[in-house]
């Protein structure tokens, strides 16, 4: 089933329109939004350029790809040519990207365009995007709600229309949380299912890549380009994504009870029930489980997270690139103060946190006693899929929060990644789905969750719900 | 539930983290890592006797490729232009000795 992305392609192709054409427009719906202040930078030049060559190519009979003169925008931690790579950072406000992530250039060379670079939380360091160094993004339905986050200028940029899709990456939510917030399909693949090099890394063992769109096909699309096996990522697994059309007639679909309680707002779960019933409408057949472990996953999360977070941070130090401070005599003094000077609160805390866990004396009490009850959580789901295809639960425990509201308090600020961490640490693919909006309009999402390389029936599940 | 940190702890994270933090900076950290320290050690409730770790979700382990030069390289030329300071084809810092 073709998706908007397929129709706009084929239209470049057909004449219909040009590459220049959709670019200028994006362009142009950029501008008009920037007050959400969802983009740090546009990469116009750089875009129109690639959009004639694209309607060249095009003009000579040549193929131009599966994503001809299609725009986009990558959040700002992905190494992409055309403005700096900023990672939303004073420590890399001025980095110029010396190669492109293999994801960007895998979706160039099927002919999309990146008109742009989207605001996240310094470093991906967050789930509202309000600890950007550059300040807040608004949600794209209530200009006094957060965005979500870490990807939050991406799931806007997305919702207002100013692309047909924009990349994210998710540590332990930062895809789904924002989608969620903002009312777009925004998909967690795999865990190694797509390359990360050229991404700035966070916690390494569960950061993946992935993609915000309007519809179910255009994810499945934009994932089917981006997704495979690259020796600069020895993470990646051989590729094994190929988008279905169609999904099992009776597929056997579990509630999550646990991330239904009542910490969870009666709106979220009103929306998730009528999901469900949905579902059960359309011939599968849906029970409820329990998942008792699902109360200790933000406690593992904040604790494995950090300590990779101290580790792959320690690499700004203010000398090979980034923010180096001025008036230092040695260099310890010149590590420490670019540090200071580079890191806004959050990445501090993680990084010290980290530091804290992984320091002697802790270190079993703390990392190693994360890491196995990790290895519960995994025997857990799956126990739960040799019963059931899919797992269902809310992407997250409320809707957009206020901004400012949550800044005060980290634990609160964390408790809304709670329904997205499992998925996260299992390696596990998760889609959050659009599914209707609280009394004040604002966006409800819920979560497919499915074993790992599910990815594609994740998708097509969410697809042929679309159609009911 | 809280955790007892102290200003010197901090002070010692600070050090083993390599960021330099004023005197009112250590006094907000130290409230929020005993708050997410007092969070996350709700974990020693879980019985994880026996239990293996895990750190590696794919089951991957080694990954080898043929040891052949590729050819998507970047240059040093690029790499030293990124940086704060470099002389003579390296990077600069301050004196260490």
């Amino acid at each position: 089933m073709a998706g908007y992305i397929d129709g706009l392609v084929q239209d470049v192709r057909s004449g219909k329109t040009t590459a220049r054409a959709l670019v200028e427009q994006a362009l142009e719906k950029a501008k008009e939004t920037e007050s959400y202040h969802a983009l740090l930078s546009l990469t116009a030049e750089r875009a129109l350029e690639r959009a004639d060559a694209i309607d060249q190519t095009i003009a000579g009979g040549k193929a131009p790809g599966r994503l001809a003169g299609v725009p986009f925008v990558v959040k700002d931690n992905f190494l992409a040519f055309g403005a700096p790579t900023t990672a939303a950072s004073k420590m890399l406000e001025h980095y110029d990207a010396p190669l492109q992530a293999t994801a960007v250039e895998k979706l160039e060379a099927e002919g999309a365009i990146c008109i742009g670079k989207a605001n996240l939380d310094a470093f991906a360091h967050g789930g509202s995007t309000e600890n950007s160094a550059y300040g807040v993004t608004m949600n794209a339905h209530d200009t006094t709600k957060v965005a979500g986050g870490s990807s939050g200028g991406s799931a806007v940029v997305t919702a207002l229309d100013v692309v047909p899709f924009a990349l994210g990456t998710d540590t332990g939510g930062s895809i789904r949380q924002p989608a969620s917030f903002n009312g777009v399909y925004g998909m967690k693949p795999t865990y190694g299912m797509i390359s990360r090099y050229g991404v700035v890394a966070m916690a390494s063992g569960t950061d993946v890549i992935g993609c915000f769109a309007k519809d179910a096909a255009d994810i499945a699309l934009v994932t089917d380009v981006m997704a495979g096996q690259d020796w600069r990522d020895m993470t990646t697994l051989p590729d094994f994504f190929a988008p279905q059309d169609t999904v099992p007639e009776k597929l056997r679909i579990g509630v999550v009870k646990d991330m239904m309680t009542d910490d969870v707002d009666a709106s979220v779960r009103q929306a998730t029930e009528a999901y469900v019933g949905r579902l059960e409408a359309a011939g599968h057949v849906v029970d409820y489980v329990d998942m008792p472990i699902v109360k200790h996953t933000l406690a593992m999360y904040y604790i494995i997270v950090p300590a990779e977070v101290s580790s792959n941070l320690a690499r700004y130090d203010g000398v090979r690139y980034g923010l180096r401070a001025e008036g230092v005599k040695t260099l310890a003094e010149l590590y420490g103060k670019s540090r200071s000077e580079g890191f806004v609160t959050e990445n501090k805390r993680r990084i010290m946190i980290g530091s804290f866990v992984l320091s002697s004396g802790y270190y079993d009490a703390y990392y190693n006693q994360a890491q196995k009850a990790r290895t519960l959580l995994i025997e857990a789901y799956n126990k739960l899929f040799e019963s059931h295809d899919v797992l269902i639960s809310p992407t997250a425990p409320t809707t957009a929060f206020g901004i400012g509201e949550n800044t005060d308090d980290p634990i609160k600020m964390y408790l809304s990644d709670v329904m997205t961490v499992p998925a996260s640490l299992a390696g596990l693919p998760a889609l959050n789905v659009p599914a209707g909006e609280d009394t004040s309009g604002l966006p409800i999402g819920v979560q497919l969750t499915g074993p790992q390389k599910s990815d594609a029936l994740l998708i097509a599940l969410a697809q042929s719900m679309e159609e009911k | 539930m809280t955790h007892q940190i102290s200003s010197d702890d901090v002070a010692q994270l600070a050090t083993l983290s390599a960021i330099s933090v004023s005197d009112a900076e250590t006094e907000a950290l130290r409230d929020d890592i005993a708050n997410i320290l007092g969070y996350i050690e709700q974990l020693s409730e879980l019985d994880t006797t026996g239990v293996e770790p895990t750190y590696q979700v794919t089951g991957l382990q080694n990954v080898f490729r043929d040891d052949e030069i590729m050819d998507q390289t970047v240059s040093s030329e690029t790499i030293l232009a990124g940086a704060p300071e470099s002389d003579e084809h390296q990077f600069k810092v301050p004196k260490v000795l």
